[in-house]
Order: structure tokens, then sequence, then C-alpha cells
């Protein structure tokens, strides 16, 4: 397949205004042994029909949530998407588009990434967001990078219950810079991230917690610096699905000068106090709820959004309002000066292509829905989850790993092997959950079940009863 | 360009006059021509100490955004809030009405390994 | 004045229906905290449907896509993005899959990942890949991160600095102090290449590495590239190589083979994929194999004929995305990549080449040209004799090239060229289109002459006129207030 335009004729009358004879001449600047090595050495050419056959094949051999029933969450998870929230993104002006630097012309994708903001604004209860992040994982990095360049303090606290990626790339995107990290655990009935440890945490100086040394954990060798915390983060509803005691948090990080960042998921916001309410500094989160599909992980969204104070510190694109020479109200690129086109390398961050068409769909998705809607998506996901927890826990063997109040997504304690149970419920088309043994390893006979509005009580009712055929 | 005598100046585009036992500090018309519009402006808190060559605080236009330094190292006095609130003040006077910060140095003679107007002249043609 | 989606909201539309509970309908209070609740719902408009596709459609029609018109932005490669590629990367097999899935389910897009992998290897002359990072800038900043990893594995930690030449895009510098590193710059010489000279000069063991685009951003191709890296090798420093530019090269040259170390793919560029108004892009690393074991985790390996996501990489950098990246656009440029084949690639390059100097050829006769051609895929012109002569910018003509209907190429970049223009027209672009944007410029050089007032009051024919940025970022003003 060629998507070239131009005819053999072309190319001759163009080579002649060029003031060439062939087309190898215009590459006469790349040194010979170069182009002598250079042969592709790839599979043959498809037609369309051969590709699409091709990847129908490909795609055959996976087995998605269409074909399995889903309860699998951690983060991703497999919610409705409204029609025309796939029709918005689909339109070519706004997918083949590119950031919109030139405001005039972009117009309409400039106005569609302002009404995401204020949505984000409105979810979270935050005065400013940006256009958005890759991800809730790096989205929850970015923040812990604000706060230390606001505090000018080289320590982040994080608790256990953020999200394991999360922490992992926070890990990454820290260990360059020389920042310490200091871990505070869960409560073991609770689940809840364990305010005493957490006090401390925040008080104490000196040495640092340096976890299991599992894969991402590498604070060795650097020297310790200032041990005021820039910033607590916490995720809310946290990564077993407990819902955390905010309010108490962000109480002892105000006490010991700390920003406080939540990971809050955008669905749970539909219902819960947003973190602006109570005293959250930054907000960030992962967007793909909001109207993307799970696709394998990638592309997501991260969301950000923060106090009028740390606008500046804010990474990525945002777009502001204002007016032109004639006094009509448009929308532009704003802010850039913090950027990495402008800044180099004293920008907010080295993030230029974000996710906008991503941002789109949340939009869209946020519009349609509404505040009754996204409510009711929300209460539907509770009340579900609630079903399924009750008659989980109803069966001999299995239990209530932790005790905190839970959202959409809990903690079951099996005495059978979790990994076993859920190859049991493959079987049965139905993937169970999440073994949390991966990531907490004082949690290896719990399983991580997520329920959203899709799951219908047929589908409940079957897991229900394939866990109790395992036990 | 202007370029007043009497004054000292840095290679990073500050201006810094003595006054008395302070020395006040500014950006120069040439900064503020190459910034255009400023946007923002970032400065620090009274009573902070910095060493010369550390960054003060930041300015801001559309297109560009620079770091402020430190011509001598010492202790903030005085602040321009003045000129935060009303940020053409810098373009229209960067020397007199748009001056930035006060500082009480550490040690004044810092203030002589500066460039004079002859030089930063010099220092700006060459650029 | 256009509506906000917030300005046709009002209470009881509803745009969505949801089925009710079917495990009945407890009151929330009765299973969540009453004072974690909300008191308010968020204010979140209420519009009907068929309100918002006429939103939506209303806010396309004032968007400019590659599928609109021209698009000769340069560095960003704002090729077709075949439809095809749209149709796979929305099967149900792909995108209703959960990243925690058993690896046996996930087998197929496991499969596509390696493969992808694979060509990416073969096509950057590189030794094994990571899709992970989720844009090019994370590519870079996940390469910095690789190399620093490589230098302290081998007690080599005192190398702190990168050299960045002064024509780099901006997100290299701002990758370079992500990491810790301290970015320092190498000037370009009067042919618009490195210096090398100056380079040796910058050249000791607190060198870490360089980052080079190849071709640069002046559309020049660095034909010193083999003694650069001897250089650096020989200090005991690495290469990483912006891969931005890769349209230029492909099937003709292969990064590996010029010496570097590490490179990132840009996938929204040269393979195609849509740009999306600003992302999701996809920004796929390759290096060669003494820096293979520091690559972000998961990994894709094959065991026992079975595909694995591999945590076990102990010198791994570790994560820098929540999961493996942005899959659906690794799908995009896996079908981009099988439909065109070694020859089609080939042929991408050569046609990008020849469109870029067809282009360069026709506009040296009235524009600046600051270094001499041939140019590879894109070319930069000077404006700064017009804005001499008759007062004219390159953002004036720029603005006026939006009012034929034609996207206006980068302006002011790269850094070190004056009233910059930089045209990438890639291969996508018709000879018929290229006589177009010509003819069009033609008119606006003529016009900077004849009636220049037409220019700096451009563009004429779009719903608002030039903004007032500075407004915009002295009273920021970034949500709806109503």
């Amino acid at each position: 397949m060629s998507y070239v335009a131009l005819t053999p004729e072309d190319r001759e009358l163009m080579l002649a205004s060029v003031g060439v004879d062939s087309m190898e001449d215009l590459f006469a600047g790349i040194p010979a042994e170069l182009r002598q090595q250079a042969q592709l050495d790839l599979p043959a050419p498809l037609s369309e029909p051969e590709l699409l056959r091709h990847l129908e094949e490909l795609a055959g051999q996976n087995r998605s949530a269409r074909e399995l029933t889903c309860f699998l969450g951690g983060g991703i998870y497999d919610h409705f998407i409204p029609s025309l929230v796939l029709d918005v993104t689909a339109r070519p002006e706004f997918k083949t588009a590119y950031t919109p630097y030139q405001p005039e012309v972009s117009q309409g994708l400039l106005q569609a990434i302002y009404e995401y903001q204020t949505m984000i604004c409105e979810l979270t209860g935050m005065e400013v967001a940006n256009a958005s992040a890759y991800d809730g994982a790096t989205a929850t990095a970015e923040a812990a990078l604000m706060a230390i360049a606001h505090t000018r303090r080289q320590r982040v606290v994080v608790s256990e219950g953020l999200h394991p990626a999360a922490r992992s790339c926070l890990q990454t995107h820290v260990w360059s810079v020389e920042v310490e990290i200091s871990r505070v655990g869960l409560e073991g009935e609770t689940g809840q991230t364990d305010l005493a440890a957490l006090e401390k945490a925040l008080g104490r100086a000196g040495r640092p917690d340096l976890g299991n040394g599992s894969h991402g954990e590498r604070a060795v060798g650097r020297p310790f610096l200032a041990d005021d915390a820039a910033c607590v983060i916490v995720q809310h509803p946290n990564f077993l699905g407990v819902m955390e005691d905010v309010e108490a948090i962000c109480a002892l990080a105000k006490q010991a000068g700390a920003l406080v960042v939540v990971n809050a998921d955008p669905i749970s916001l539909g219902l819960l106090k947003p973190p602006g309410d109570y005293g959250a500094d930054i907000a960030v989160g992962e967007g793909q709820p909001l109207g993307l599909p799970m696709s394998f992980g990638g592309p997501l969204l991260g969301y950000i959004a923060c106090t009028e104070g740390l606008l500046r510190r804010l990474p990525g694109r945002i777009v502001g309002a204002t007016t032109d020479g004639l006094g009509r109200r448009g929308y532009c690129l704003t802010l850039q000066a913090r950027e990495q086109h402008i800044r180099r390398e004293k920008a907010t961050s080295n993030i230029c292509t974000n996710e906008a068409l991503c941002a789109l769909a949340a939009g869209a998705y946020l519009a349609l829905m509404g505040p009754q809607g996204l409510r009711q998506v929300a209460a539907l996901c509770a009340c579900k989850a609630h079903y399924a927890h009750a008659e989980l826990c109803k069966l001999e063997g299995c239990e209530p790993a932790v005790s905190g109040p839970f959202f959409r997504e809990f903690a079951v304690k099996l005495t059978k092997d979790p990994e076993e149970v859920c190859r049991a419920l493959l079987d049965r088309g139905i993937l169970a959950g999440l073994p949390l043994g991966r990531h907490y390893p004082q949690l290896a006979d719990a399983l991580l079940v997520a329920v959203t509005e899709k799951r219908t009580k047929a589908d409940i009712d079957a897991l229900v009863e394939g866990v109790r055929s395992c036990l | 360009m202007e370029i007043p005598a009497g004054l000292k100046y840095t290679i990073t585009h500050e201006w810094a006059r003595q006054e008395g036992e302070l020395v006040r500090v500014g950006v120069t018309d040439h900064a503020q021509n190459e910034l255009g519009d400023i946007v923002y402006l970032e400065l620090p808190e009274v009573g902070r100490w910095l060493a010369k060559d550390e960054p003060f605080g930041v300015i801001e236009s559309v297109k560009a955004a620079a770091d402020l330094y430190m011509p001598v190292g010492g202790g903030i006095v005085e602040v321009n809030a003045a000129a935060a609130e009303d940020l053409d003040t810098i373009s229209a006077s960067p020397y007199e009405k748009g001056w930035l910060i006060a500082i009480k140095p550490t040690n004044p003679s810092e203030l002589d390994g500066l460039m004079d107007a002859a030089a930063y002249e010099q220092y700006l043609a060459e650029a | 004045m256009p509506r906000t989606v917030f300005e046709l909201s009002a209470p009881g539309k509803r745009g969505v229906r949801l089925p009710t509970s079917d495990v009945g309908e407890q009151p929330l209070g009765e299973l969540l905290p009453a004072d974690a609740l909300r008191r308010d719902p968020p204010a979140l408009p209420e519009v009907t449907e068929p309100e918002l596709a006429r939103h939506y459609a209303a806010l396309a029609a004032k968007s400019f896509g590659v599928d609109s018109g021209t698009y000769p932005l340069g560095s960003c490669t704002m090729k077709y993005n075949p439809k095809v590629n749209e149709r796979v990367a929305a099967l149900p097999g792909f995108t209703d899959l959960h990243p925690y899935q058993p690896e046996e389910t996930v087998q197929g897009a496991l499969r596509l990942m390696r493969d992808l992998e694979q060509m990416l290897c073969e096509i950057g002359g590189m030794d094994a890949a990571s899709l992970q990072p989720p844009a090019g800038a994370s590519g870079e900043s996940t390469c910095l991160r690789i190399i620093r990893a490589y230098h302290d594995s081998r007690d080599d930690g005192a190398r702190r600095k990168v050299l960045v030449p002064d024509s780099a895009h901006g997100t290299n510098p701002a990758s370079v102090a992500r990491c810790g590193y301290e970015p320092v710059t190498i000037p370009s010489n009067k042919r618009g290449r490195v210096d090398l000279k100056a380079l040796r000069g910058l050249l000791d063991e607190t060198v870490a590495a360089i980052m080079l685009t190849n071709p640069n951003t002046l559309g020049l191709f660095e034909d010193g590239i083999l003694e650069i890296a001897a250089a650096m090798h020989e200090a005991g420093a690495l290469l990483y190589c912006d891969g931005a530019n890769l349209n230029a090269i492909l099937g003709k040259a292969k990064p590996g083979h010029m010496g570097f170390d590490a490179m990132h793919f840009n996938l929204h560029k040269t393979f195609g994929t849509p740009h999306g108004g600003g992302g999701p892009g996809a920004g796929p690393i390759a290096v060669k194999e003494k820096l293979a074991p520091f690559l972000p985790i998961p990994r894709v390996v094959e065991r026992d004929g079975r595909l694995r996501l591999e945590t076990d990489f102990p010198e791994s950098i570790g994560r820098v995305h929540g999961f493996c990246g942005n899959f659906l656009v690794a799908v995009r440029a896996y079908a981009y990549i099988r439909s065109l084949g070694a020859e089609g690639l080939k042929e991408v390059s050569e046609t990008a080449v020849l469109n870029a100097n067809y282009l360069m050829a026709a506009l040296s006769a009235f524009l600046d040209l600051p270094y001499e051609g041939p140019c590879m895929h894109e070319c930069v012109l000077s404006a700064e004799s017009l804005r001499e002569k008759h007062g004219i910018r390159a953002l004036d003509i720029a603005k006026r090239l939006i009012d034929f209907r034609i996207h206006p190429p980068t302006m002011y970049f790269p850094l070190i060229v004056k009233e910059a223009l930089m045209i990438e027209p890639t291969e996508t672009e018709s000879k018929l289109s290229l006589d177009e944007f010509l003819a069009a410029m033609l008119v606006i050089l003529d016009e900077a002459q004849q009636e220049p007032e037409t220019l700096r009051q451009a563009p004429h024919t779009t719903p608002v006129g030039r903004l007032d940025e500075v407004k915009a970022a002295r009273e920021p003003d970034l949500r709806w207030k109503g």
C-alpha cells in the first residue's frame, strides 16, 4: 500500500526543477557506507484486505471483555462508553490535527479542551486543570515534582495505597533528580493508610524507608537531602478499593507544611466529596473510565488539577480564553512560557504531545452524562459492588480482606490461592479479579474485584457461583 | 537601547545600582525588549538570603521565560509589589519605576566584578 | 458568539439513559460513609445528545486536520493517517483488553507488540526495544535515564553533562534537566551542522552523552555523524538519537549504524498514527544490546512458544507508564509498517525528501535560505530580508496562509534562524497540492510588498483574528465560570 501521491511524470518534473538527475542524488549527503547497509528486512507489504484479515486474526487471538465477563480493576475499568463519544473522537478535524499552535484555525479543538478543563475542575473541586497528562500514573509523578518545585523540599511521602504502577513511575521520575520517597504502609485491619505511620513519616528527619527492594525502588546511593516533606500522596479510593480518611490525612499534611496530592478515580467523584472540598492542593487521576476503552492499558488520560497558587507549576498544555482585535472571544494555548518549547531546560516538564483526543473523549462523556448521569453510574457501581461483596462473603472460604468502606472495588480473602481461583473462573469465561499477592505480599491470599455499571446481576451471580465451586 | 552610565550590569541582563547600603536591581532595557509584553513576574519574599548568581525570581512574557539572577549575594529587603501589579511598568521604565528588588549585600565588593555601561554595551554588540 | 457546552445546559436534560439497578437500590448512605459523599453534584452541563452532536460538529468545523488541507508543519511530519489503521485499532479484540488480563488471553496483543518492537529495531538498526513511553518526550527522558543507569553501573557516575545542539527541539534540554543532567549547548557551524571542533573541545570524562537529531532540525543530514560517534565513544560517552526526523531516512540509513546507542521513534510522526490534536502519540525506544538490561519493565519476552510480560530485569530503570504504553497507537503503527513494507517505507523517505526539495528550490527565490541545500524531508527558510525591507514577519506570512486554507508551517524554530519558517510537506502531498502551496506563497509574498497590511491583519477568513495572547497570560481564564 502506498499513500504517496506522485506519478512518475511528477517525479521527473520535480527532480528537474530541483536540479538533480535522480532520487539518489538527493541522498548523496549520507555517507555511502550507511546507505549501503540500509536495506530493511521487513515482511512483504499487505494490501488493505490482507491487512484487515491479518489484524483481525491477531485480534482474534485475544479474549476481550466482549467475550469474558470482566471484574478486573486496578485503575482501568470496563465502563460503558456512550456512542456519541466514539463519534466525536472519530472526526478527522480533531483526530488528524496537530497541537493547536495556530489558534485562529483551531478554535473548535481549543474550545473543546477548555470545556474539558472546566469539567475536570468541577469534578475535582479544584481551581485549574491542564489539558491532560499521559496517564494517572505519570500525572501522579508530575504532581510530586510540582510539589517539590513549589515547596523547595526534597522528600515526598507516599501511601502504599497508591497504585503500584504510579509508585513505580514516581520512583523512576524522581530517581534522577535526587528526591527521597518515604513510604507509609496500610493498616492491616482497615486497608486504609496508617495515620500514625503517616504522622511519623511527616515528622521525622533522616533515614529513608527503602521498602522491600522490588522493582523501581532504586533510591540507594543518593545523598539524602532536606527532611521536610514536600507533599503527601494518597489515592482515594485506594488500590485496595478502600476509601481513605482524607480529612485526617490533609490535616496531618497541613501541620507539617506539606502539600496534599490526591489520586482520585473520576467516576467516584460523581458521588464522593471532591479533593478541593477537603483541602487537597493537587488532584490527579486516571481518566480512562471517562469514555475511553480499556485499550490494553493505553492510550489513557492523566488529569491534573490544582489550586490557583500552583497554576504556574502545572506541566503540559493549558488552554485559556481571551479576545481578538475585534473583541471576539477566542481560545488559545497559554502560559506556554512554562513549557519545553520556550523554557527548554527550565520547563515545568518535558511534556509536548499529551493525550488531547482522550481529553476530548472525556469532555464528551462528562457532557453526555451530566451530573445526574455520572452520579447514576457511580451509584450503580457502588450498589453492584456491594451486592457482589455481600454475596461473595456469604461463601465459606471467602471473607473481606480489609474492613474499610469501599466504592466499586474490594478485596476478599480466599482459602484457595487467588491465582488458581482466577484460572478456574477463566475456564467459565470470567475474569474474576486481580490477585493482590502480585503487588502486596501481605495480601497473597486476597483477590481484588471491581464491579462497574456494566455488570448485571446474572454476571455477578455467575462470578459468585464460580468462586463457590472452587472453594 | 538605553544603557545608563553609573549602573552595573550582569551577563544575564540584570542591572544593579548602589543606593547607600542597598543595591537595587532590575532588568535592562535590552532584556525587556527581547521579552516583549511581560505577562508574569515572580519575586522572592522579603527576608530571603540568596548568593550571587542564584536565581531570585522569574520573568515571563508570552514567548519567553527567564530566571532572574542575583548580581550580588545578600538579603532581600525590598520587593517591588507595584511593578508586579502593573507589569507594563517594567517595559516602560526598566531602570526607575520598574526596579524589582533591593538587596542588602553580604559582600558589597561583588558589585565591582560586574560590567559597567561601556562593557555591557560591548557585550550586547558581540552577542 | 460561539456557545460553550455550559451555555447549552438546562436542568433536567439528559444525554444518556442508563439501566436501573438489578441488584436493588440501597440508599447510598448505607453503602458509603455519609461524610464521604458530595454535598452538591458537580456542575457538569445538562444537555441532550442531539444538542451535543451539533455542538461537536460545530467545533469540528472550526478545527483543521491533515484531512482538511495541506499541513506543512516542520518537525511534526503531518502525513496522511490511513483509515484502515483506525479500523483495526477499533477491533474489540484490541480495545476491550484489560492490561491485567492473564497472558494466555492476550497472546495476539503481545505478538503485535513483540513484532512491532522487532520491526522498529530493524528500521533503526538497533537490538532491543520498548513500546512503553507514551510520547516522544517520554522516550527521550527514558533513554537518558537508561544512559545514566548504564554509566552508574560502570561506576562512571561522574558523567553529568549531556551535549545538545543549539538547534535542538525544546523537549531535548527539558528532558536532560528532567533526568538530573546538565545540558551543554554545542554550536552549529556555518553549514548548519554540529561544529565538530567545538564538540571535541567540550568532550571530557564528565560528558555522559550527546542528543542528536539526524537529519537535524534544519532538515540537514549530519554528515559528520561517523566522526562524531567515534569521538563520543572514545571519550566514553554515548549517543542518543531523537528520531523525530526519521521520515527522511527510512531504508536509506539506520541510526544504529551511525553510531547511536539509543533512540526514540515518534509513531505519530513517522508511522502515520494520528496526532489527535495533541496526542495520544507514542514514543517507543530502541537501544543497542549493552543498554538492553536497563529498558523499562515489563518487557515482552517469549518462553516456550508463549509470550509474557516479564518484570524480572533487576537493572531496569523501572516504569515510565502505568501499563505498556499507548497500545492502540502501536496497533496503528504496526498496521502501517505491515502495509508499506520495506519498499513502501523507502518510497516514503524518497518522496518526502523530493517534496521538501521541490518547495525549497521554488521558495528560495523569494525567501532567505540560511543554509545551502539540498535539504532532507524539511527545509528551513527565513523571512528576515522581508522583515528588513517591508516589515513583514514570518508570523504574518503564516497567518495569511490560513486564508488559503493551508495550515501554516512551523514558525520561529529552530531558534538559531531568525524569522524561521520550517516547511515539511511529507510524502503524502501531491504535486498539485504542492503547487497550490507555492501559488499561495507567491501571492502572499507579492502582498508583502504591495499591501503588507493584508498580511499584518491576517487571517481574515477565520472565526477569530489574532488573539491577545498577552491578555491570556496576564489574566488567565482557564475554565468557564458562567
